[in-house]
Formats: C-alpha cells, sequence, structure tokens
C-alpha cells in the first residue's frame, strides 16, 4: 500500500534558526504515531507543514499524494490543534454544523458525532460555557468528520480526564482500523506507551529516536531496577549475600543491572530462599528511555 | 463553494445576531434616520421639492459618516479576532478557499448592513409620506440610496478586513479602522476643502478635486446619490462639484470601490500565517 504520509530529509528555520532538521518518516495507512519532545522540539512546526499551514525551507512532504495544504491535501486530513478553540457565542452543535457543511457532508450529521465523544448533552449550549475538555471534545468531534486518511493531533488528550482519554484511544483505535493514519504528539509519555505503533522522539529539531517501543527500549540499553524486600530480620544477611545492593532507608534492598543480567541476577535471589519476603523488577520506564535519547544530542 | 460561503455567511450572521451587533446597527440607522426626517421637514416649503427627496439628501449625509463607521466596526474582528481566539489555524486546515471564508463574512456583513439600512431609511421614507403623499416621487432615490449604501458598506468591509488582516491583532486592527475612517470620511473633505480655498478655483479646483473626490469611495457615494437626486439644491457641501463629474462617473466608482477593497482584504488575508 501507498504510504499516507512521506517526508524526507524537511528542514524548517526561523530566522537562522533551525527548528526541524532532516527530518524524515513515513506513515502507512492504519498506523498510530507518536511524536514525543519538548517544548519547542519542533513538534508543532512539523504539524503546521504538513497541514500546509507553514511554508518549509528544504525537503519534500507528501500528503496522501499531494502537496501540503493542497485542497486535495485538505480534503484528506483531519487537525486537532492543541488547545482547540472556538468561537464562544456558537454551540457545540452549530460548529460542527458548519464543519460538516465545509467538507460537503451533511449538516445534519453534527449530533451523532457528538454523540460519539460524548457531548449529545451540552451540544445546544454556547461552546463559551464549556470545559477546557468539553472543548477538546469538539475538536475531536470534527476529526471524525469524512472518514479522514490522515489525523495529525497536538496534544490530543490535555484537558481530559483519564476516563476520556481511554474513550479518545478506542476511538483511535477505530479509525486506525479503518485504515486512517494517525500522528499524534503528547507530553503523556506513559499513555502513549500502550496505545501506537510507533514512537518518534525529536529533540531540537531532529529525529533523534525512531521505532516501536520495544526496539526503543533494546537500543537504549537502559538498566533495570530491582526492589527485593527483605524477610524479618534478614536484611544484614541479604544484604551481605547481595553485595552490589543499596540498602535504602525503607529496609528495601534496590538493585540496577543490564537488561542481559536481569535472569541471572533473578536467578540468584531467587535462590536466596526464605530470607526474602518479595522482589520487584522495575523496567526502565517510557519517561526514562525518553529522556535517554532526548538527553543524547546535545542537551 | 456556494455552499461552503453561504455557511460561512449563515455563520457570521449568527455570531453578529448574538453579539447584538445586528440589534445596534439597525437602532442605530433607525433613530438617525428618524431624527433626520424630523429635522429635516422645515425647508420643504422653500425649494419646491417633495419630502421624501429632502429626507433622501439628509440621509445621503448621515450614511456618508454612519455606514462606513457601522462596516469597519463589524470588520475589524474578522481575521484579527479569529488569530487570537486561535480559531483560525483549524480553519485553514479545512478545504475552503481563503477567498472563501471572507466572501462568507461579507455577505453576512452586507446583509446586516442592508437590514439596518433597510430599516433606517425605511422608517424615514414612511414618515415623510405619511406627512406629504406627494413624497412617493421620492422613492426611487430613496431605493437607490439604499443599495449604493450597502456597496459602500461592502467597501469598508473589505477594507476592515484587509485591515484586520495587517494588524494580526484586535486591538491594532480597531486603531487602523478608526484612523481610516477618520482619514476618509473626515480628514480626506476638510484637506480638499482647504485646498479649494488656497487655489482659488485655478487648476486644483476644475482638475484635481473631481478625481479626487471618485478616488474616495465615501465622496463617490455622496456625489452619486447627489447628482443623482432631484433634490441637489437641498444639500450643502459638495453639491456644487457633483453638477460638473458625470453620473456614470461617480456610479462606477461606487460599483468599483467594493470590488477592489474585497480584492485588496483578499491579498492581505493570503499573506497571514496561522
Amino acid at each position: 500500500m501507498t504510504s499516507t504520509l512521506t517526508i524526507s530529509r524537511l528542514t524548517k528555520r526561523f530566522q537562522g534558526v533551525e527548528a526541524l532538521a532532516e527530518v524524515s518518516l513515513d506513515l502507512g495507512p492504519g498506523m498510530r504515531v507518536a511524536l514525543l519532545g519538548h517544548n519547542g522540539a519542533g513538534k508543532s512546526t512539523m504539524m503546521k507543514i504538513i497541514l500546509g499551514l507553514i511554508p518549509f525551507d528544504a525537503g519534500e512532504v507528501r500528503v496522501c499524494g499531494a502537496a501540503p495544504g493542497s485542497s486535495q491535501a485538505r480534503m484528506q486530513v483531519a487537525y486537532l490543534p492543541e488547545n482547540a478553540a472556538f468561537h464562544p457565542a456558537l454551540t457545540g452543535e452549530e460548529q460542527i454544523r458548519h464543519y460538516l457543511s465545509l467538507r460537503g457532508e451533511s449538516p445534519r450529521r453534527a449530533m451523532e458525532l457528538l454523540e460519539r465523544v460524548g457531548l449529545a448533552k451540552a451540544a445546544r449550549r454556547r461552546i463559551g460555557t464549556y470545559s477546557k475538555g468539553m472543548r477538546q471534545r469538539v475538536g475531536l468531534a470534527q476529526t471524525l468528520i469524512g472518514r479522514p486518511r490522515l489525523l495529525v493531533l497536538d496534544e490530543p488528550t490535555s484537558g481530559l480526564d483519564p476516563v476520556s482519554r481511554r474513550d479518545f484511544y478506542a476511538l483511535l483505535d477505530g479509525l486506525a482500523a479503518e485504515g486512517a493514519a494517525i500522528l499524534l504528539s503528547s507530553h503523556v509519555l506513559t499513555e502513549v506507551e500502550a496505545r501506537t505503533d510507533r514512537i518518534l522522539i525529536l529533540s531540537q529539531g531532529r529525529l533523534v529516536a525512531e521505532g516501536t517501543l520495544a526496539e526503543l527500549r533494546r537500543r537504549a540499553a537502559l538498566p533495570v531496577g530491582l526492589t527485593v524486600t527483605p524477610a524479618d530480620g534478614a536484611a544484614g544477611a541479604l544484604a551481605a549475600a547481595l553485595p552490589q545492593a543499596r540498602l535504602a532507608g525503607d529496609g528495601m534492598l534496590h538493585l540496577a543491572c543490564a537488561q542481559d543480567e536481569k535472569l541471572g541476577l533473578l536467578a540468584r535471589i531467587a535462590g536466596l530462599g526464605a530470607q526474602v519476603a518479595d522482589l520487584d523488577v522495575i523496567p526502565p520506564s517510557l519517561e526514562d528511555i525518553y529522556s535517554h535519547f532526548s538527553r543524547r544530542d546535545g542537551q | 463553494m456556494i455552499r461552503r460561503i453561504l455557511s460561512t455567511a449563515a455563520l457570521e450572521f449568527r455570531i453578529a445576531l448574538r453579539n447584538r451587533w445586528v440589534a445596534i446597527a439597525t437602532c442605530l440607522m433607525v433613530v438617525f434616520a428618524l431624527v433626520l426626517a424630523a429635522a429635516g421637514a422645515a425647508p420643504t416649503g422653500d425649494i419646491g421639492a417633495d419630502r421624501l427627496s429632502v429626507v433622501v439628501a439628509s440621509l445621503t449625509s448621515l450614511a456618508v459618516y454612519l455606514v462606513p463607521l457601522l462596516a469597519l466596526l463589524m470588520s475589524f474582528d474578522a481575521v484579527a479576532g479569529e488569530v487570537e481566539r486561535g480559531t483560525l489555524p483549524l480553519l485553514l486546515t479545512y478545504p475552503v478557499a481563503r477567498a472563501e471564508v471572507l466572501a462568507g463574512k461579507l455577505v453576512a456583513h452586507m446583509a446586516i448592513l442592508a437590514l439596518a439600512v433597510g430599516a433606517g431609511y425605511g422608517a424615514a421614507a414612511l414618515a415623510a409620506v405619511w406627512t406629504d403623499p406627494a413624497s412617493t416621487a421620492g422613492l426611487p432615490a430613496l431605493w437607490r440610496l439604499m443599495w449604493s449604501s450597502t456597496l459602500l458598506g461592502a467597501t469598508f468591509l473589505g477594507a476592515g478586513y484587509a485591515l484586520s488582516s495587517i494588524a494580526r491583532r484586535p486591538s491594532g486592527a480597531a486603531g487602523l479602522a478608526v484612523g481610516l475612517w477618520l482619514g476618509l470620511v473626515v480628514l480626506y473633505d476638510l484637506g480638499l476643502l482647504a485646498l479649494i480655498v488656497a487655489d482659488g478655483g485655478g487648476g486644483f479646483t476644475t482638475e484635481v478635486l473631481p478625481v479626487a473626490l471618485l478616488a474616495n469611495p465615501a465622496d463617490a457615494f455622496r456625489l452619486f446619490n447627489l447628482s443623482a437626486a432631484q433634490a441637489t439644491a437641498a444639500a450643502a457641501g459638495v453639491g456644487g462639484a457633483a453638477a460638473t463629474i458625470p453620473l456614470w462617473q461617480s456610479a462606477l466608482s461606487v460599483l468599483v470601490w467594493p470590488l477592489a477593497a474585497l480584492g485588496l482584504a483578499i491579498a492581505a488575508f493570503r499573506k497571514v500565517t496561522p
């Protein structure tokens, strides 16, 4: 199948400062990709270029086979801006009806879309009275218009409570299953973990890492943490048996080891028998992996 | 294309209705028109014109000030407001051309102006016909004033959109709009008057003045209505100049200015990067 979004060696400068440098990316139908990075790493800039809102200096961008921002591309791309905003004097239903008309769809579908994002009850209230989370849902509802082939979502879950977040990702899974490619940025790293096929990390305008979470985890090769809870009175003996462990104030023993030493260490601890009351293995979190990659590049 | 423009227009009209712009514009026009209708009753006997024609002459002077002001007040926020609210980036990712967005806003704002002008002039006309049945002779002049007022409004709406795009911030756009209104509607005429006095009937008055009057949409509007109306004699100010400029020239200016202003607005809006 052809790619929905192809970016090759994209470069964008703002007054001489490189906001994006030689970024390449390929996004096929049904793929969910998370774009991670600090504030100012270039996430929003990249999204705005894909949408055709701002020009770029070098490289090539193809959106559904067309130039970004061309009417052919705009027909097939949906966008959810960070902090979605609408005119406060309009109701949610009026706003969605308008967006439907702009995409050549029947405005009568507005209520159905608002129901899908759980906003049916507030549909006839003015957006000025909505909470941030509700505005975000209006923004989400408009991305569902007209079966888009590419969804560009800038921090889509900011302002949503955990339950709404889960609903939101369920909605995305449905869209991806129908063949839509999804590019989303997020600061909430732990939630992206389970919900995306691929992770991209941008740092100072450069793509510093790309791959599935497992690949990134392997490549980062960060140490695994182990926490051992000694049985009553066995702390001293346990500490002697595990010289590399650090005895913390809470009476627990903390260890760290490389990925390939993990199984051997576990076997050793298990061999200590009744001296061990409990054992927890703590794999490097996405936050650790993320800071590993984003720091590596000159920070 | 038509559908997208109409949907935008319907949305903008609704916003204007909720922001009470429709009510404010209509009330303002009705009140001023009725005051003029009452005040303009005095000189009727002297000049032999029907009462409505006299009212139309007064309404022309009113419209020159009020219609551009209303148009600029409605339009200065059109682009800058979207930028400030943060609604523009999303809108521009939709398959809608920037010209269509502006056209939609223009249709809505022109409709509001037409409504306000129609209600105001209509009220004044009713009052005139009530007291002087012969006033029906002035109806064609009233009709001409209505549509040319709406076109004058369209010119200043377009100018307002252009300023709104250039300023990017509502406060800056408001300042520019007030400046434009003062410049074109008030200071321009004062400047011309000063030059006429200084010139003393020389080359400026005969050669440059007609062009200068046609180049300003507000003056062209006044010229067009005064030279077309029977009641030229009842008018003050540039009435004398009206006689020397052919009607087709002022009509052309009244018709071309809205298109030029819209073109300017579209060009300025295209330069806005969200």
